[in-house]
């Protein structure tokens, strides 16, 4: 009912009395009963009341579960896992406030989308990098993945992985290095000196079983970057999701299950498909980016088809990238790329519309195709 | 294995405030305030004018067209007032006001109607019909128009005993109070709809509910559990939990051979046929946090809200909003002037505290709200597409679809009003395509 002061003058200028502003209970002349006099109450339409659940205490629950790993990465590579992670949060949270601040934003930051962009980063990058690496990793993701696209929700790519690539192909030698494990690298300092050792996937790369035994890649003892080697620890957390409600178990199991059927389908290097599969499934950042990254709301579909379709996609993408790309590893890659087509996925998995049987939506479209034909005749 | 259907949401049930209380009849108030429109059909007119004296019972407006149904005066008095007053729908509605005598003399014509052997079905229609009963789970539709609509369509007539919106427990008190009325009204319905069977539908939060209906139901009669989830009362989702059937868009239940009855609906045709009085009660559940002793009420139909939250002993908190049914689809109210009308099973007072809790943020896309919509809906595309302005692109979304259950913007983390969205964005998209029609 009320005006801006833009409207009002505009109404003024061609003559039109602006509408008198008045309460906006109906009133009827001569009623005997005076609605004024009386207390009014709030009047909202229904529902009027909320689940508890809102968007902090869900990325509360992310941040909880990725806390196994993150503690399995500083028994594995050393205190500069935990220092880098917490430079990688500090940044992306500094980054968001500063930007909402000179951008005359609504504060973000209260929703930890940050805190848990930040961690994610950090478990991508080999505990070696220097502190600078998280520092562009996550300014990269919040101001331009994020927040130049509309903030939490808005973005189109997965803030830690967009920033994981943008470090990759800046700083591709740190980015490339892996320590071996329990060799940890100094907090400070050069990170130089610190042994170095091929990852499993180099190994699978080259059609060669790596050298170590699935239990071990199952613990996290290999080299990696330093959220991404416990697979256990990684579990954990995504069991800890799922049984809050706070991911559906469909991408993960879409993802993983893609990647083991090809696995076993097309072995290399003469293994056997079993221990082909099982390595492959064990190694890299696979089971972190299907748990963690892959079901990153704003860049997932919706739809339980959807959700099907890219998980799948994102499995086959992953397996390809690893068998005919030039770098061992395919996840961030495939998730990325698996992120700009969500749109597609929602638009091609759209439920049926309730109370339509299958029967029904292809006659349905039938007669629409005739009357289109028969329109276009006439 | 209870029955059930895809989606829906758990909120808390709130029902442990006024579970274990007994309805209590309430005393009358000093004037009842009838609007002549309580029901979904065509409004009434009045059929009495100021002044005149009325006994309890007598009709007091009605109406020719098919779909309508009668109002009864619930007390004798006189009729002091024919005027616009606030509705719970929000409008202001012509309604008769009458000052009650506090004789309760009855109206002359009130007297057992026969039995269930002595009376064709089309005479148990008529009495429905004269008694002025309508739909009492929510929307109010005149009952012998379903019935009448149903006979020869309908193959199972399911009773909606689920009662899953939360603080409400009216429905459920009467299932354990009134349990062989229900049955009675049930074995009527039957009978004008010439069904042999009938099946009752309870959530299964209601244990001892289940008992005592199974107990009473006898022959033909089947009582089924169904998993306590929101909306397992939703017509639709109903029909879908007990027979496997989808009522499709823009359908009615007898598209599928289905006629869902309310309980209370089967009591009060029960009651209209044997004692011969008219629908001039309803059972309502008092509750809210800012209610001082929650209570189940029986009261007659136009007493004013604020005479039932007295009735509840007043308030402990100062209330900021008042509800007309359920927490989930409830009506809000402006003023503690409402009447009570046939559909009210539930008046909610909440505090200020819980009224401020909504501020909707951004939309995180995490597809809450399409796993919870029972109608397979995408609440956050239509919000998309709402917020743009784009109301055409909203009919290849089926908004029209949306039963309004409120699940969405429930679930939602974000705090975005999707159901409210919805609810407009099916308002705009008629005008647009009238608007359209109207061109062509």
């Amino acid at each position: 009912m009320s005006m801006t002061k833009k409207e009002a003058r505009s109404a003024k200028k061609q003559g039109v009395q602006p509408a008198p502003t008045g309460p906006l209970i109906p009133t009827a002349p001569g009623t005997a009963m005076s609605l004024a006099e009386d207390k009014l109450y709030t009047v909202t339409s229904s529902p009027h009341v909320a689940s508890e659940e809102g968007t902090r205490s869900i990325m509360l629950d992310v941040v909880i579960a990725l806390l196994p790993a993150l503690a399995g990465a500083v028994y594995f590579f050393g205190w500069r896992s935990l220092t880098l992670t917490l430079v990688s949060v500090a940044v992306c949270v500094a980054a968001e406030y500063i930007w909402c601040r000179l951008m005359h934003r609504p504060r973000a930051v209260g929703d930890l989308s940050a805190v848990v962009t930040g961690i994610l980063i950090a478990f991508n990058l080999p505990a070696t990098v220097p502190y600078y690496v998280p520092v562009v990793a996550g300014v990269f993701a919040i101001v331009i993945v994020k927040q130049l696209y509309g903030g939490i929700g808005k973005n189109f790519m997965n803030p830690a992985l967009a920033g994981r690539a943008f470090v990759f192909f800046c700083f591709t030698r740190v980015m490339a290095t892996f320590p071996e494990v329990f060799e940890y690298a100094p907090v400070v300092g050069s990170t130089a000196d610190v042994v170095t050792a091929a990852t499993p996937l180099a190994a699978l790369k080259n059609g060669l079983l790596p050298d170590f035994s699935p239990v071990e890649l199952l613990l996290g003892q290999n080299g990696g970057t330093l959220g991404e080697t416990s697979v256990v620890l990684l579990l954990a957390g995504g069991l800890y999701l799922m049984l809050r409600r706070v991911i559906s178990p469909r991408i993960p199991l879409c993802y993983i299950g893609t990647v083991a059927v090809l696995c076993l389908i097309f072995p290399r290097g003469g293994i056997a498909p079993v221990d082909w599969m099982l390595y492959n499934l064990l190694s890299g950042g696979l089971v972190l980016g299907a748990l963690f990254m892959a079901t990153d709301y704003t860049t997932s579909p919706v739809t339980t088809t959807g959700r099907t379709l890219f998980g799948i996609g994102c499995g086959a993408l992953t397996v390809f990238f690893r068998y005919f790309g030039s770098y061992a590893e395919g996840v961030s890659f495939a998730i990325l790329l698996m992120n700009v087509c969500v749109w597609l996925f929602d638009k091609a998995g759209m439920p049926r519309r309730y109370g339509v049987t299958p029967k029904m939506a292809k006659e349905a479209k039938r007669a629409s195709r005739a009357k289109k034909k028969g329109g276009g005749a006439a | 294995m209870a029955l059930t259907f895809r989606g829906g949401v758990h909120p808390d049930d709130m029902k442990r405030a006024t579970s274990a209380k007994a309805l209590e009849p309430m005393n009358a108030p000093e004037t009842v305030v009838l609007p002549v429109s309580m029901h979904i059909g065509a409004p009434c007119e009045p059929l009495v004018s100021v002044g005149d004296a009325v006994f309890l019972g007598q009709k007091v407006a009605d109406s020719s067209a098919a779909v309508s149904s009668p109002v009864h005066s619930p007390v004798s008095g006189t009729v002091t007032a024919i005027e616009p007053r606030l509705h719970p729908n929000g409008n202001l509605v012509q309604s008769i006001i009458i000052e009650n005598d506090f004789f309760d003399t009855p109206a002359p014509d009130i007297e057992p109607r026969g039995t269930l052997e002595s009376l064709s079905g089309e005479r148990i229609i008529e009495i429905i019909r004269e008694a002025g009963i309508v739909g009492l789970g929510g929307a109010g539709f005149p009952t012998h128009v379903k019935i009448r609509s149903g006979i020869g369509k309908v193959d199972t007539l399911i009773i909606n005993c689920a009662e899953c919106e939360p603080y409400i427990t009216s429905g459920y008190r009467g299932m354990i109070e009134h349990t062989s009325e229900i049955i009675g009204g049930i074995r009527l319905v039957m009978k004008a709809l010439g069904l042999t069977g009938a099946v009752i539908a309870v959530e299964a939060n209601k244990p001892d509910a289940v008992e005592k209906l199974t107990q009473a139901a006898g022959d033909g009669i089947r009582v089924c559990v169904l998993r306590t989830k929101y909306p397992q009362g939703g017509e639709k989702q109903l029909i879908q939990a007990v027979t496997g059937r989808q009522v499709p868009p823009g359908g009615l239940p007898a598209d599928v051979g289905c006629a869902v009855f309310n309980p209370e609906t089967c009591a009060a045709v029960w009651r209209a046929v044997t004692t011969g009085l008219p629908l001039v009660t309803c059972n309502v559940t008092v509750a809210g946090s800012a209610v001082a002793n929650p209570k189940n009420l029986i009261c007659r139909i136009g007493t004013p809200v604020e005479s039932l939250f007295a009735a509840a002993g007043g308030f402990s908190v100062e209330p900021q909003k008042l509800i007309n049914g359920g927490p989930m689809m409830g009506v809000a109210l402006y003023s503690m002037q409402t009447p009570v009308v046939k559909t009210t099973n539930a008046l909610l007072a909440f505090t200020k505290k819980e009224v401020e809790r909504f501020k909707p943020q951004q939309c995180i896309h995490c597809g809450r709200c399409v796993s919870a919509c029972p109608m397979d809906l995408v609440p956050l595309y239509i919000n998309m597409y709402y917020s743009k302005g784009m109301i055409r692109e909203l009919e290849g979304l089926n908004v029209t679809d949306c039963i309004e259950c409120g699940s969405c913007a429930y679930i939602c983390p974000a705090r975005l009003p999707l159901t409210q969205v919805c609810r407009t964005g099916k308002t705009l998209l008629g005008e647009l395509k009238k608007k359209e029609n109207a061109a062509k």
